[in-house]
């Protein structure tokens, strides 16, 4: 009954030589990504860079402060002189090196956990919004899992099963399911309702094409911008069930693992804690922040009606 | 309307299930036989095999479930391995400190962070508004504990204004109370006062592109009226929404921040039972925690009615 | 209606648009004056910039629009160098406004009274008391019945019309000088729209406010304005005089506009009776129950026992306000919708009953065109692939359909190299003349064709039109047309179908219809629509 329509004007995702312009061009997302691929850069090559065996306890050389410089006898009997860049803890492991070493984990878990809860959340989400007689169940499930704080669940699920790197993430990736399933499951029913779709429907085009064709390509902006916030809460959730001494077991070296065991000298050698603790932060910011930066240039205005409207 | 409340109030039953069920299974799907997990890697085969009497798991799962749901309906909790007393009346020891932290800390979260998203809002693209914004993703940033450490650091160790840890009980005075509450409150309350910042200045801004604004502003009226009784009050629902949501956070992070200010909450209690593998409590408190949440939602559900009249008719 | 007292004049008046707009003003040194009592309507297409001039009046314009040179003067008072402060006092009791959308103009959380008599706390300094009784006496003047209920409703417990009517309560409640309309019937029914336009015209007469009063629709034009100004792309084309500009217009432009105007006289006559029927509707009918698990809502009868038929080669119009249920007989005559009711027979099978593959199968004999050009193509994909998604869903292949492809977009007159543009390239027009090309992409019989031209300016809407009757002819097809617009089903059809509720009130050759309606709501729509009494099409 309107008059005539103004044009909505939706960003066009056509060649990927536009997207990528368009990313690269957006100051979030180039100094994020920046940032985490020196960070991803410097946890692979941390053998190269100056570092030592994480694990190697020395209580020679115990409550070193940053900058300090000691001899270190290797396991082999070498001595060779190194520099504690960030002291030492009080079994006399070199921070740095612990601290290089456990940026692995983290990029590893946050990565790990992104893609594993987004593939599930979307698979489920799906078929929930398309299959209507499911859809009631599938989401009082996951209402009922969405009602269990996600850090009081991953802590219960590590407790139980033996810690290891698989069972964290495997924790931590179940409470971030339901809440992507919603998502998907939203953007498939405000999609569905797209006339577009009905166009789809009137020329043809059976179920499976449809999804593949009409609503994967619009769902997958929201998730992708989702999945850099999941990895920054999986990489926070990590440290926090290390530090809570709930996480990966204290050989293999974590930012969290690294803050439990520095925090009884908190007072004396604050440099245990500070130091993993600015490096976390850091590389959380920087997800955010290329979530952020995503979110601006993929889908200016994502609302819950899909499309932006005129 | 009365249908929607009634509606409200029966659709959480379904998700209370869901939650016994989950939490119930939980040990029961451990790899491996559950009574050994509970009795911990040095326990002699007579001790796990007193554990598995006492927790009734050589019957059917679903008479299990059966005894399990009936004894929580009486308000038995089960008794703590760890603890040596019923888990009932630990959770009752440790609920205060807990709630006064968790009060205190939405309190201060909603006191600044609404009148700080509307005013972001109001003044879109301005100084408020970017640094409101670089706060938030700061807030989510920042690891709780981190926080805490830095802020004890600071404020306790250099400074000296504010005790280091601890928790003094209200009954021993509000002053103490207060002053112990102060710290910790700040630094559970940051990220919760990122995410409704955030959820704040969408939603006003939103509101504020919509036509009836639009109306407000051709009648003449006053700025300030039309940002507070026509955009805030149709931004309310979805703010009101986070703040319930965000109470899952909130309840993660009592944890971490219980821990680094030696609170003898409930969160506390959690990390002991766990490292303890103290499964009656750890069960208890996940279902308190997770019923808190449904139920705390459901009151902000309900409120719903108080704030769109749509509705109510 | 003399310009002895200009209530607004609007001198040299240039706004500008931000950069990467796709032009530099919005509004270039444009020139319009409103007497008191005299509706001055400013009249444009899409783009024109006539809600751009009364933002500007009102003070309105969003941060990043500026006036750049003129003046808007008020009386005496130059309102582009008036501080905020005096803008906001003359807001609404000086000068007032009322917007195009009443459904959502009003705040949904505050009683409809509450809203006025904001307004009158705001610039007035009465009791409450009496507040209220000014309200309610407001209520009455603009023909809301039972004032006390409104004042005491919320929004949404009102329709578009009552919605309306408050918003123009609003406006008039002070006796503001002007009153700035902008499009404020084109979202209602044909009869509401009436309605409204009566009621402006009669509270502004009285009270002599001077109206500005835009639109889109000449039919407006010639039902209620004294002086016309026409605008195009921010420029003033022409204005003058209501009577002589729509009899003898001297612009060019405005005389392409008024001939795209379809006359309300029919021009067609139905097919010959000999010819078989193709498509028929036997007591269709659609029931909606709304709601999920726990909620069970008043179930909707979108369609009840509907009878009618289709000829070979005919085009049958399908007219009805909104909520009439045209658009369900349309989807469920083409089975994208199940009936709930009754049966359609294609060819004489049955067809109401298909489901699945034997429905899908149907697509390659019955294809749609829809209302919204914007959203009817994926804007992720470009318009190639939304023409041969069809044909390849069918089998042919990639080579084939897009031969086929290339064929298309030469008779609906675009160009085949644009076939990998994307949706967002292309104007409103052009993306419709796409969607047509997709439809026949399937080489149908008939064609259902749903409000296709609603969403389109005048001009365009005259060039589809003319398409789909050149594409008519050359590939004989049947169509379907659905409509709320009386003049469009004048045009094309031969015979119309009138649907009310659900339900067909009348249906007949389309002259039949026009010149003697049998049905009371039949005679009550077409009484209704603006400027009857004027003869558009023949300039």
């Amino acid at each position: 009954m309107a008059g005539p329509l103004a044009d909505p004007g939706l960003p066009a995702l056509d060649a990927p030589a536009t997207i990528w312009r368009r990313l690269s061009g957006n100051l979030s997302v180039a100094v994020a990504g920046g940032v985490l691929t020196v960070l991803a850069g410097v946890s692979l090559l941390a053998p190269v860079l100056g570092t030592i065996d994480p694990g190697l306890l020395d209580p020679v050389n115990r409550d070193l402060l940053p900058g300090a410089s000691a001899e270190v006898l290797s396991l082999t009997g070498e001595s060779t002189a190194h520099t504690f860049w960030m002291g030492s803890d009080s079994y006399g492991r070199d921070i740095y090196s612990r601290v290089l070493y456990g940026g692995r984990v983290s990029l590893l878990v946050g990565a790990v956990v992104a893609t594993l809860s987004v593939a599930a959340g979307m698979a489920i989400g799906l078929v929930s919004g398309f299959v209507r007689w499911l859809d009631g169940l599938v989401m009082r499930v996951m209402d009922g899992l969405m009602a269990i704080p996600g850090i009081l669940l991953a802590i219960a699920l590590v407790s139980l099963w033996r810690a290891s790197l698989l069972t964290v993430i495997v924790a931590i990736t179940i409470p971030e399911i339901p809440r992507v399933t919603r998502l998907v499951r939203s953007l498939v029913l405000s999609i569905r309702e797209e006339p577009y779709i009905e166009a789809a429907l009137a020329v043809g085009t059976r179920t499976a094409p449809l999804l593949v064709r009409h609503v994967l390509p619009n769902t997958l902006a929201p998730l992708i911008v989702q999945a850099t916030y999941i990895a920054a809460s999986a990489i926070l959730v990590e440290s926090i069930l290390s530090f809570l001494g709930v996480g990966l077991p204290t050989d293999v070296p974590t930012w969290g693992n690294i803050m439990a065991e520095g925090r009884l000298q908190f007072n004396q050698y604050p440099h245990n804690v500070f130091f993993p603790g600015v490096l976390l932060a850091l590389t959380v910011l920087a997800v955010n922040l290329l979530g952020d930066g995503l979110r601006d240039t993929l889908d200016p205005k994502f609302n819950k009606r899909g499309v932006r409207p005129a | 309307m009365l249908r929607f409340l009634l509606r409200r109030i029966l659709a959480t039953v379904p998700v209370l299930v869901v939650v016994a069920v989950v939490v119930f299974l939980m040990l029961r799907l451990t790899p491996g036989d559950p009574a050994a997990v509970i009795a911990g890697d040095n326990a002699t085969s007579e001790q796990i095999e007193q554990i598995r009497d006492s927790l009734g798991l050589t019957r059917p799962l679903a008479v299990q479930f059966g005894i399990w749901a009936g004894n929580l309906a009486r308000g038995d909790l089960g008794e703590s391995f760890f603890f040596k007393m019923p888990v009932s009346a630990l959770i009752a020891q440790r609920l205060e400190p807990t709630i006064a932290l968790a009060f205190t800390t939405i309190l201060l979260a909603v006191l600044v962070s609404v009148p700080l998203g509307v005013l972001a809002a109001w003044r879109r693209g301005g100084w408020l508004d970017r640094g409101l914004m670089a706060f938030s993703t700061l807030g989510f940033s920042i690891p709780v504990f981190v926080l805490g450490y830095m802020l004890i650091w600071l404020v306790s160790l250099k400074l000296g204004w504010l005790p280091v840890q601890g928790y003094r009980r209200l009954a021993d005075g509000f002053g103490p109370f207060i002053r112990h509450l102060i710290l910790p409150s700040i630094t559970l309350s940051v990220i919760y006062v990122a995410l409704i910042a955030r959820v704040t200045r969408a939603a006003v801004s939103e509101a504020l592109t919509e036509d009836f604004v639009r109306t407000a502003r051709a009648k003449g009226l006053r700025e300030t009226r039309v940002l507070i009784r026509h955009a805030l009050a149709n931004a309310a629902i979805p703010i009101v929404t986070v703040i319930g949501i965000g109470i899952a956070l909130l309840i993660g992070g009592v944890v971490v921040t219980e821990s680094v200010y030696a609170i003898p909450g409930l969160g506390r209690l959690t990390v002991d039972a766990v490292l303890a593998r103290d499964f009656p409590t750890i069960q208890a408190v996940i279902l308190f925690f997770s019923v808190a949440y449904v139920l705390i939602n459901l009151l902000i559900d309900l409120s719903y009615v108080v704030l769109d009249p749509r509705i109510r008719y | 209606m003399s310009a002895e007292h200009p209530v607004l004049r609007i001198q040299g008046l240039s706004v500008v648009l931000p950069k990467g707009a796709d032009r530099r003003h919005a509004v270039e040194n444009v020139e319009v004056t409103v007497a008191a009592g005299e509706i001055v309507c400013l009249l444009g297409e899409s783009g024109s910039g006539k809600s751009i001039i009364a933002q500007s009046i009102m003070g309105l314009l969003p941060d990043n629009i500026r006036p750049v040179s003129g003046q808007i003067l008020l009386g005496e008072e130059n309102l582009l160098a008036a501080g905020a402060e005096r803008l906001r006092a003359l807001r609404g009791a000086s000068m007032s406004m009322v917007f195009q959308e009443p459904m959502t103009a009003l705040n949904p959380v505050m009683t409809c009274g509450a809203q006025v008599e904001e307004l009158l706390r705001n610039h007035t300094a009465m009791t409450h008391a009496q507040n209220r009784a000014r309200v309610l006496e407001m209520f009455e003047h603009v023909h809301l019945p039972d004032a006390a209920r409104i004042h005491a409703s919320y929004p949404h417990q009102l329709s578009g019309g009552q919605r309306q009517r408050i918003m123009i309560a609003l406006a008039l409640i002070l006796k503001p000088q002007l009153l700035i309309a902008d499009e404020p019937t084109t979202a209602l029914d044909v009869t509401t729209q009436a309605q409204i336009l009566r009621l402006i015209t009669e509270l502004t007469r009285e009270n002599r406010t001077a109206v500005l009063f835009i639109t889109h629709d000449f039919g407006v034009v010639a039902e209620i304005a004294d002086r016309v100004v026409v605008l195009r792309l921010g420029q003033l084309v022409e204005a003058g005089a209501s009577r002589s500009l729509l009899s003898s217009p001297r612009h060019e432009y405005t005389r392409m506009l008024l001939s795209a105007v379809p006359s309300l006289t029919p021009r067609k006559s139905p097919v010959e009776s000999s010819l078989p029927v193709v498509l028929r509707a036997r007591r269709l009918s659609k029931i909606f129950h709304p709601g999920g698990w726990f909620r069970r809502g008043a179930p909707v009868r979108a369609a009840e026992e509907v009878e009618l038929e289709l000829r070979r080669g005919e085009t049958l119009g399908i007219v009805g306000e909104s909520g009439s249920g045209k658009s369900t007989v349309a989807r469920m005559l083409g089975r994208l919708i199940d009936p709930t009711g009754g049966e359609v027979e294609l060819d004489g099978c049955g067809i109401a009953s298909l489901s699945g593959e034997a429905a899908r199968r149907l697509r390659r004999r019955i294809q749609f065109v829809f209302q919204d050009p914007y959203r009817s193509l994926n804007p992720r994909r470009t318009v190639g692939a939304a023409i041969v998604e069809g044909p390849m869903n069918f089998g042919l292949s990639q080579a084939e359909a897009s031969a086929r492809a290339r064929e298309l977009m030469d008779l609906v007159s675009l160009s085949p190299q644009m076939l990998d543009r994307y949706p967002h390239e292309f104007s409103g027009g052009q993306r419709q003349r796409v969607c047509i090309a997709r439809a026949l992409a399937m080489q149908p019989e008939i064609l259902i064709a749903d409000e296709p031209v609603s969403a389109l300016d005048v001009s365009v809407q005259a060039q589809i039109l003319q398409l789909l009757e050149d594409i008519q002819r050359r590939l004989h097809l049947t169509m379907v047309f659905i409509t709320h617009d009386l003049r469009v089903a004048a045009q094309v059809c031969n015979r119309i179908v009138v649907m009310h509720r659900g339900r067909v009130v009348e249906q007949g050759p389309v002259r039949e219809v026009f010149e003697r309606p049998r049905d009371a709501y039949t005679r009550g729509l077409l009484a209704a629509a603006p400027g009857r009494s004027f003869a558009f099409g023949q300039v």
